[in-house]
This record gives structure tokens, C-alpha cells and sequence, in this order.
């Protein structure tokens, strides 16, 4: 296909679509065209480790629109197409044998999973999770499978963990660090959630690097470790993280460095192209920044359609939050901990229903919330605005977040 | 069945849907504006409607995740209701809500 200029997004997940979404909806009057690798319809992948893989939610459920939005809403879906080439100075996006001129063009290319080496993820038996054709792979191959090897002790592999466990298999959980969750929540909350996993049945091995893979006729059997360890499985699935997809930005002379750096308000070293999502590597309080979450993806989508339609604040802020659910846990986590310097426990551990508060030099910096929705909430209000709250307010049950916040309590310099 | 909403510029539309179905996907499919960022796991609250007075009572009382959530909106009234955690029922036709301010793409 040949078109001419107007919005081109590289990329049609939750950023893009978004993205698209919200530039119609602000008033942007131009062609808007998502160039998207994958066929479907553009949908949401946090269902795909949890909802979509017990079979609670059907394919037509994960489209986050049907075809008519994107007709009513003149957004053009150029799918199975995979954005090869960004000339930058012509202003035009090659995809393959299409040529797809822009005035403005976002990347949210999100990131791929990092892989075993080759000889070893070219095993029948030793599956990822990032797509719908992903996920399709992973239940029937769950159907099939006995003894389950995950590795990784991230969200992804937990998730995994969680839905494989409760469908009866036998599952081991192999960690390269010393603990689980480690980029993403404190060691307190990890190891409460480890404690679930273990009741559940989980087995762990922790600073447990793959050092082989056993086969039998090209199907696995069973995963060495580089420790000595030996655990028998029938499915692999491997959860290590993700790579950044910046590729195709490095290539038009983009700067890039963990993500596609953007500055205050999402543009690129090129001011015609900004960069949203997990692919875009943002200032922050303490340096650049790169997100996987929704929270993300959406916030920065909202806010780059302000920028194309000339209405942006000054700079994107937004406080960070995301979830996940692991059987009857639900976790929700505000504000980013890993720079905290004191942490305080609100709400019972052995209860299952607790708040952890996340203190740098006296200010709150991050709630991470293990089935308390109400703690989850006023954390993200008061990370928003400038309340101030004392750990030890935090610690005492009695103290009543919910006013607090609605009294607006100022900040005391 | 039929819900009448109310969009957030005080346009009439009908939608339809089936029982089972979430008040949410309902409007989403209708082509209304609403952001559902969360896809409808109760954990954004940006589905938010405000239910007619002759209706409130009428539906289930929301959970205490819902409550909680209701919480992160501007525009918080009795008569606040996450749409995602309406599921639709034969009962419910010709429900009428409000999309709330904050619900936009």
C-alpha cells in the first residue's frame, strides 16, 4: 500500500492503539494508520497469562475494538505488515514493499522476549509467552504437558506458574537471582508471594542459571542447571525478560539506550517522531526511565496525542502503577519501590491482605498491595499530589488513609 | 436487550447487548467513547457511569474492590458505578446510565 501523510504508528498493541484512539478523539483531523506486525485486530496481552490462558475470555474478548471503531474512527490498519525502514528525512515509513509517508510518526514497537539460546529454544517443548499466537500455543501444549519447568521469576513466569499450578501440574520455577520479582517489587512482597506459590505446591530453585536441556527426539525431557540441579519437564516456558525493539529507530539515527530515548514530552532526537510505551526510554526523577506496563502505554499514548494535536502540558508525568493476579491474590503496586530506603508494613502479612509503604528520605514513593484495592488507590492519589504522609501514619490501621487524602494535607517544606 | 447511555457530551444512544455481558463491552461495542483502560478487571476505574436514581437500586451492590476503586474518580456520586462490573442480566433492560466524566479516550 502507498499513502499519503498524516499519523503513522509503528506498532498496534495498547500504546498504539491508544495512541490512535485518543489523537481522533482530541481532534486530529488527517490520516491516522497503525503498521502492525501480527493479523488480529488490535488487543490486550495482560489477559493472556491469566483470563485468556484458563479460557475464561474468548479471542473476540482480548480485541480492544471491533472493526467498525476503527472505521467510524478513519483509523487505517495496515496488519501483517512489519515496519522495516524509518527514512527519516523524507518522512516516509517502509514496510517491506510499502511506502507509508508521515507528518508524524509514533514508535510503539513494545519489546520482544529475550531467548534461551538457539539450539536450546528451538526444542519442541520450550515455549514463550508474548502473543495471542503465543498464548493459543501455551494452552494446548498445558493440555498436553505434566511436569512444567518455568523459567524465570518475573510476573510472566509467576502468572504461567499460577495457571499451570491450578490446572493440576506439577510446576518448578527456576530464578537466576537470589529471589523473585526482583526489577519489579520489594523482597517483602516477593516473598509473601512465594509463600503463596509454595502452599499452592510450587517448587523453587533460585540462582539457577539453564545450563542444558535434555531432549528425546528434538522434545524435551528435562532442564539442567548450571548449579547441578535436574528437574524432569514435558514443557519449558521460558519468562527472562524482554529486549527493547529499538532497532529500527538506532537505524534512522535515533538515540537510543535501554529504549528509545525520548525527552519531557516524548519526542525523539527527531521532533516529527516521538516514541511511547515499553519502547521509550523517558526522563524520570532519577534518570531515564523505560515502563512495561498498561499504566504506560496508556499514559503516554494520552499524552502524545495531546502533543500531535498541539495540546500537551509541558511535560509527561505520570505515576506509575500495574497489577497482577496469582490465584487468589491480587497484587497492585504504585509508585516504583527500588529506590526506597524504609519500607512500612500496613495490615496483617498473614492475613493476605496487607500494604507495604515505600519511604525515600521520609516521602512516600510506592504502595505495593497485596488484596487491599482501598490502599492501592490512595496510594496512587496521594503519589499524584503533594500529600505527605508519615511512616508512621502509613503503619497505624487507624489512621484513616481515605480522609487523609481528602483533606488534601499539604506538603511541609 | 437495551441500555440507554448517555455520553459525556449529554448525547442519547441506545446500545444493545445480550445477558452475561458487561455494561462496559456494551458501550465499548457500541462505539461510545470509553477508555476501559484495564479491559474490565476492576483495577482503573475509568469505565465509570453514573446510574439513573431509578435504577441504582435495582443492581447488585458493588464489592468492596469496586468501592475502593470508585475512589480514583473526579467525579464520585451515589449513584457511581463501575460499568465493567455491571454484568448484564434480562432484569436490566432498558437501564440507563451516564458516562462520567474521565471515561474519554
Amino acid at each position: 500500500m502507498n499513502a499519503s501523510a498524516g499519523l503513522v504508528v509503528i506498532g498496534a498493541g495498547q500504546a498504539a492503539f491508544q495512541l490512535a484512539a485518543s489523537a481522533r478523539a482530541a481532534g486530529y483531523q488527517e490520516r491516522i494508520i497503525l503498521v502492525g506486525a501480527e493479523r488480529e485486530l488490535p488487543y490486550q496481552r495482560p489477559p493472556l497469562s491469566k483470563a485468556y490462558l484458563l479460557g475464561k475470555t474468548t479471542r473476540e474478548g482480548l480485541a480492544f475494538r471491533k472493526q467498525e471503531f476503527f472505521d467510524s474512527n478513519r483509523i487505517e490498519l495496515c496488519l501483517g505488515h512489519v515496519a522495516t525502514k524509518i527514512d527519516s528525512h523524507d518522512r516516509v515509513l517502509h514496510a517491506g514493499s510499502a511506502r507509508i509517508e508521515f507528518d508524524r510518526l509514533v514508535i510503539a514497537t513494545g519489546a520482544r522476549n529475550r531467548k534461551l539460546r538457539d539450539d536450546l529454544a528451538r526444542l519442541r517443548g520450550v515455549l514463550s509467552l508474548r502473543d495471542l499466537g503465543d498464548a493459543d500455543q501455551l494452552a494446548d501444549a498445558l493440555r498436553h504437558a505434566s511436569r512444567i519447568v518455568v523459567i524465570g521469576g518475573g510476573f510472566i513466569g509467576l502468572e504461567v506458574a499460577a495457571v499451570a499450578r491450578s490446572l493440576g501440574k506439577e510446576v518448578v520455577v527456576a530464578e537466576a537471582q537470589r529471589r523473585l520479582l526482583g526489577r519489579a517489587v520489594s523482597p517483602q512482597i516477593a516473598s509473601r508471594i512465594q509463600r503463596r506459590h509454595v502452599e499452592m505446591g510450587i517448587e523453587f530453585l533460585f540462582q539457577s542459571m539453564v545450563a542444558n536441556i535434555e531432549a528425546d527426539h528434538g522434545r524435551v525431557s528435562a532442564v539442567h542447571f548450571s548449579n547441578g540441579s535436574v528437574r524432569h519437564a514435558d514443557l519449558v516456558i521460558v519468562g527472562i525478560g524482554v529486549e527493547v525493539t529499538d532497532t529500527l529507530a538506532a537505524d534512522a539515527g535515533l538515540a537510543v539506550g535501554n529504549g528509545i530515548r525520548v525527552d519531557s514530552s516524548l519526542r525523539t532526537t527527531n521532533p516529527a517522531i516521538l516514541a511511547i510505551g515499553d519502547c521509550a526510554s523517558f526522563p524520570g526523577e532519577d534518570g531515564y526511565l523505560r515502563l512495561e506496563s498498561v499504566q504506560n502505554a496508556v499514559d503516554q499514548a494520552r499524552y502524545a496525542a495531546q502533543v500531535i494535536v498541539g495540546a500537551a502540558s509541558l511535560f509527561y508525568r505520570a505515576v506509575p502503577w500495574f497489577w497482577s493476579d496469582q490465584y487468589d491474590m491480587r497484587l497492585q503496586m504504585a509508585g516504583l519501590s527500588s529506590a526506597a530506603d524504609q519500607f512500612v508494613m500496613r495490615g496483617d502479612a498473614e492475613s493476605g491482605q496487607f500494604s507495604l509503604f515505600a519511604f525515600r528520605r521520609g516521602r512516600l514513593i510506592a504502595v505495593e498491595s497485596v488484596n487491599s484495592p482501598a490502599d492501592h488507590v490512595m496510594a496512587r492519589k496521594m503519589l499524584e499530589g503533594d500529600c505527605r504522609l508519615s511512616p508512621n501514619e502509613a503503619a497505624d490501621r487507624s489512621f484513616d488513609l481515605r480522609s487523609f487524602v481528602k483533606s488534601g494535607k499539604r506538603e511541609i517544606a | 436487550m437495551k441500555v440507554t447511555v448517555i455520553s459525556q457530551n449529554g448525547e442519547e444512544h441506545d446500545v444493545s447487548g445480550s445477558p452475561g455481558e458487561k455494561l462496559m463491552e456494551m458501550i465499548r461495542d457500541a462505539g461510545l467513547q470509553i477508555a476501559a483502560q484495564c479491559g474490565g478487571c476492576c483495577s482503573c476505574a475509568t469505565c465509570h457511569v453514573h446510574v439513573a436514581n431509578e435504577w441504582i437500586d435495582k443492581l447488585p451492590p458493588a464489592t468492596a474492590d469496586e468501592e475502593a476503586l470508585l475512589d480514583l474518580v473526579d467525579d464520585l456520586q451515589p449513584v457511581s458505578r463501575l460499568s465493567c462490573q455491571i454484568i448484564m442480566a434480562p432484569e436490566y433492560d432498558g437501564l440507563k446510565v451516564k458516562l462520567a466524566s474521565g471515561t474519554e479516550l
